[in-house]
């Protein structure tokens, strides 16, 4: 049998020592009645050769989009250097667990602290944590913390924030006692409107770019919300767009969350992703997860250790800043290898040409499609809002579907005011052949 | 100095690996970008060659212990072998590239698999329906936590209280609190069961659910499970199972016939799929009856024309952005798929017999303090040996890290002082848990808290100044 080593006379000798004779009397504490006395109905066991080849025909089920992409909306497809795969594969890193002990686990931990210090640096922000679910449960932790550092009972949220991420704060707030408010987006520009904030507002959270790839004034919103004492949480969806656009500690956000799925990783219908979290000195004891400090070992050697470990559920129990336990290192660590790799110059390019190709799709889009038009007149960096004819946006995606190009997020079921209207998102694997493709068969479908 | 940092090896004007350059006509940000929205200088981050990052990553890598390296009985976490055929199918581009917003008809294959998978949870666990939204055992706690609450809402019933046993495992109680629930903690009875006289005394009209593991944390079968469960339900209660320890139990017993309302399991430790350093892990969570409805959604429903994406009835919404840790999900599948029925009981079956072998040759030499038939794990306590010779479990832990293997779970759970936690797994063989043993009984009698204050020796670093890093953190470079 696969994986299991023990051969007869193995299970025989330890029995013996164990002092049973067979598996009944190993699990006579079971009581009868609570014992599975039939097979578990699986399917049959399958030998190496044949799982692989019953995984391939279910991963041939999936279409592959042949001419190309334009679906962002939070995950995003972008370069991935061959070399991430090689380190992340390696059994040292693979198949080793959290680094509870510091001494056999240095790998793990320095890579954590380099992860904390690379976010750091492309956010702008004085504390990182190892990561977090994903980018929505980011944003959760940040408003939680922005809860617990104001004692404030509600939390004003851009309709600009994903509307999935919008979503998983409805859950994790609804017992909570903090009350979500929805900010609207100006139907023109797409920028969030900021009215007043009152006194008991804890945190304003905002997405840059938005949801519908607007490129907020995050100085703007974060000054707001600190006249008011409230938080400025900024949620960043590709962080590539750091490289170009300003850093949100730059400009006073408090929490800076989002998800690090585009730096290193593949889209991967979903996860696993990589949350991070990241905040001002002030805010450093509130964050929770796993922190990785610097220290020196009894020799005055440097060395890296968990640490500030009172925040945690293994301490603090009921107490804790979270409940969070595994986090998602392996994802973190791609995210470490890609930064490193790519640097500011390589970073700075993938930015520049995702947002490059975004600006030559709109332009061909406009120039091109008589009855397209873009919705919103707001500034974009790579994804944007494509305003179709009439009743088509949804006809035209199934359409090009079968042409083998995956045409960006229908946005009617999650914002009905934009009915008829695609999110197109560019990243700088979307090459000018794709896109020029793009409009000649939306011009065919308009034909057809 | 062999420990410098990523960024104290970056030489200005180094390129690792670039990105595809851009074909489409050339636009500055400036043109189209309010200029104080835009970065002034470009992010600091290093600059290497693709060769310096290979070193530094794989040089990293080995001052790690790992399961493909060494022995690593960490109790609680279930570090047994990750077969890699799990990673071959995981990385198949049908998955990788497989965009998480593309529509139902485009990723049938993805759904295929994520419906199997739910149906193979459900039966080895006894529920009735699964969500494999959860990314983590904790992320699954938190979830099925909020479809109680929600749950008991819908029926208008204001209950507000979580007990969890003492010996119950920290993220129980952290998962309530976040819930928004009281805690209860409930000692533990002399023999390490829940004590019944206690949870008795704390049942009532505003108890909403036990959350218990069992297996429990010191590696018990807890014999009076029906009776536990009985004692909730007449109350109105729920009970809720931890599935840390489901490695002790597949195919022989299954949480669903103890009674248990709902259940979460962790992929990443009975189903095979790597620790990563951390995570991710997958966290997916089963219930029976009423509770069904209320579970995170969407979940994967198969209709007759195909496997689309539903939110249950009464969902509770979502826990994360869309379904899950995906990949995670293809590798539990694929082990499932590799050992069939009489795989994963065969696996369960060895898994408690290799813990017992363990317990019983290191009883005499530690203290056990609670003498009995364990599962999956147990449990041993080093106050003895530091009493005589001072030897405390860190130490007897960083002495196991010296000879190579790496250390059990320490000072956890919280009720054995000095608490060694070991679970070997079944993929360990006899050679390899005979070597740790002796090792352990090795440094029982020859060791002692003077010899081993030294202990780690000839691994990366010493015992490291863990006061300092917390009195004056530094976080980041």
């Amino acid at each position: 049998m696969p994986y299991l080593p023990h051969t007869p006379d193995d299970i025989q000798a330890m029995m013996e020592t164990v002092g049973v004779k067979d598996w009944d009397e190993l699990f006579s504490f079971i009581p009868e009645e609570l014992r599975l006395n039939r097979p578990l109905e699986l399917p049959p066991a399958l030998s190496e050769y044949d799982l692989v080849d019953y995984f391939k025909s279910l991963a041939d089920k999936n279409a592959i989009f042949s001419n190309g992409s334009f679906l962002g909306a939070g995950a995003y497809r972008h370069f991935i250097p061959s070399i991430v795969g090689h380190i992340t594969s390696r059994s040292e890193y693979l198949t080793a667990y959290t680094p509870y002990q510091a001494e056999a686990s240095q790998g793990t931990l320095q890579t954590i602290f380099e992860f904390q210090s690379l976010i750091c640096r492309l956010t702008g922000m004085d504390v990182a944590n190892a990561s977090v679910y994903d980018g929505g449960t980011a944003a959760a932790d940040a408003v939680i913390m922005a809860h617990g550092q104001t004692r404030r009972s509600k939390v004003l949220v851009s309709r600009g924030v994903h509307p999935q991420i919008r979503e998983v704060l409805a859950t994790y707030l609804a017992g909570s006692g903090l009350k979500i408010e929805e900010v609207p987006l100006n139907p023109q520009s797409g920028e969030t409107e900021l009215g007043e904030i009152d006194k008991d507002t804890a945190a304003v959270l905002v997405q840059i770019p938005n949801f519908l790839g607007i490129v907020e004034d995050g100085a703007a919103i974060s000054e707001k919300a600190h006249q008011a004492g409230a938080l400025a949480i900024v949620e960043v969806s590709d962080p590539v767009c750091l490289a170009m656009l300003e850093a949100p500690g730059a400009y006073g956000a408090d929490i800076c969350c989002g998800d690090a799925q585009a730096l290193g990783n593949p889209v991967a219908y979903g996860g696993p992703y990589v949350g991070f979290l990241a905040c001002t000195q002030k805010l450093m004891r509130r964050i929770p997860g796993r922190l990785v400090g610097m220290s020196e070992d009894t020799e005055g050697r440097r060395g890296f250790c968990l640490t500030l470990q009172a925040r945690e559920q293994h301490i603090r129990r009921e107490k804790a800043s979270s409940n969070i336990c595994s986090n998602q290192a392996l994802c973190a660590l791609a995210t470490t290898i890609y930064l490193s790799l790519l640097g500011p110059n390589g970073l700075s390019s993938a930015a520049q040409s995702s947002f490059q190709a975004s600006q030559y799709l709109q332009r061909r889009c406009q120039e091109d499609l008589p009855g397209y038009s873009l919705a919103l007149n707001g500034c974009t960096y790579n994804e944007f809002v494509l305003r179709c004819p009439e009743g088509k946006a949804d006809e035209l995606q199934q359409y090009l579907a079968c042409e083998g190009i995956e045409a960006g997020y229908l946005l009617q079921e999650s914002y009905p005011e934009f009915k008829d209207c695609l999110l197109l998102c560019c990243t700088e694997l979307t090459k000018k052949a794709h896109i020029d493709e793009l409009i000649e068969r939306i011009k065919s479908f308009e034909e057809a | 100095m062999n420990s410098k940092t990523i960024f104290e090896k970056s030489h200005p004007g180094r390129v690792g690996t670039m990105p595809p350059p851009s074909d489409c006509p050339a636009v500055q940000a400036c043109e189209v970008i309010p200029a104080a929205r835009l970065r002034g200088a470009k992010p600091e981050l290093p600059e290497l060659t693709e060769l310096e990052v290979m070193r530094h990553f794989v040089g990293l890598s080995q001052k790690n212990y790992s399961v493909d390296t060494q022995f690593y009985p960490l109790g609680s976490c279930t570090m047994k072998y990750n077969p890699r055929v799990n990673e071959l199918v995981a990385s198949l581009p049908g998955f990788t590239d497989l965009h998480p917003l593309s529509g139902c008809q485009h990723v049938q294959g993805a759904l295929q698999l994520m419906y199997e998978l739910q149906k193979g949870l459900a039966e080895i666990t006894g529920m009735e329906a699964v969500t494999l939204q959860p990314s983590a055992g904790a992320h699954g706690e938190v979830t099925a936590l909020f479809a109680i609450e929600r749950y008991f809402k819908a029926n208008g019933e204001n209950r507000h209280i979580i007990i969890v046993p003492d010996s119950s495992h920290g993220t129980n109680p952290a998962s309530a609190a976040l819930a928004g629930f009281e805690v209860v903690t409930i000692p533990s009875s002399a023999d390490g069961l829940v004590d019944l006289e206690a949870l008795k005394a704390h049942l009532g009209p505003e108890v909403a659910a036990l959350m218990l593991t069992n297996p429990n944390t010191v590696g018990l079968f807890d014999v009076h499970i029906s009776e536990i469960c009985r004692l909730l339900h007449e109350v109105g209660a729920l009970v809720y199972y931890d599935g840390a320890n489901m490695n002790a139990l597949m195919g022989l017993a299954r949480p669903g016939d103890m009674g248990f309302d709902m259940v979460h399991i962790n992929l990443h430790k009975t189903f095979s799929t790597p620790h990563g350093g951390g995570g991710p892990g997958s966290g997916p969570v089963g219930a029976k009856g009423e509770l069904v409805k209320f579970l995170p959604g969407p979940t994967v429903v198969k209709h007759e024309n195909g496997y689309v994406l539903q939110k249950p009835e009464h969902s509770i919404g979502r826990v994360r952005m869309f379904w899950g840790n995906f990949l995670v999900m293809v590798k539990a599948w694929a082990y499932i798929r590799a050992l069939g029925a009489e795989g994963v009981r065969n696996a369960s079956r060895l898994a408690v017999l290799a813990a017992n072998y363990m317990r019983v040759r290191l009883q005499e030499a530690y203290e056990l303090p609670f003498k009995r038939v364990c599962m999956h794990e147990f449990v041993l306590s080093a106050s003895k040996l530091k009493k005589e010779k001072g030897i405390h479990a860190l130490d007897a832990a960083k002495a196991l890290l010296e000879r190579g293997f790496h250390a059990p779970t320490i000072y956890f759970p919280l009720i054995v002082e000095e608490a060694l936690m070991i679970e070997p797994t079944e993929t360990e063989s006899k050679e390899t848990m005979d070597a740790f043993v002796e090792a352990m009984l090795e440094i029982a009698e020859h060791e002692s808290g003077e010899t081993l204050h030294a202990a780690p020796r000839g691994l990366p670093v010493t015992r490291l100044d863990e006061t300092q890093a917390a009195r004056k953190p530094v976080l980041k470079q």
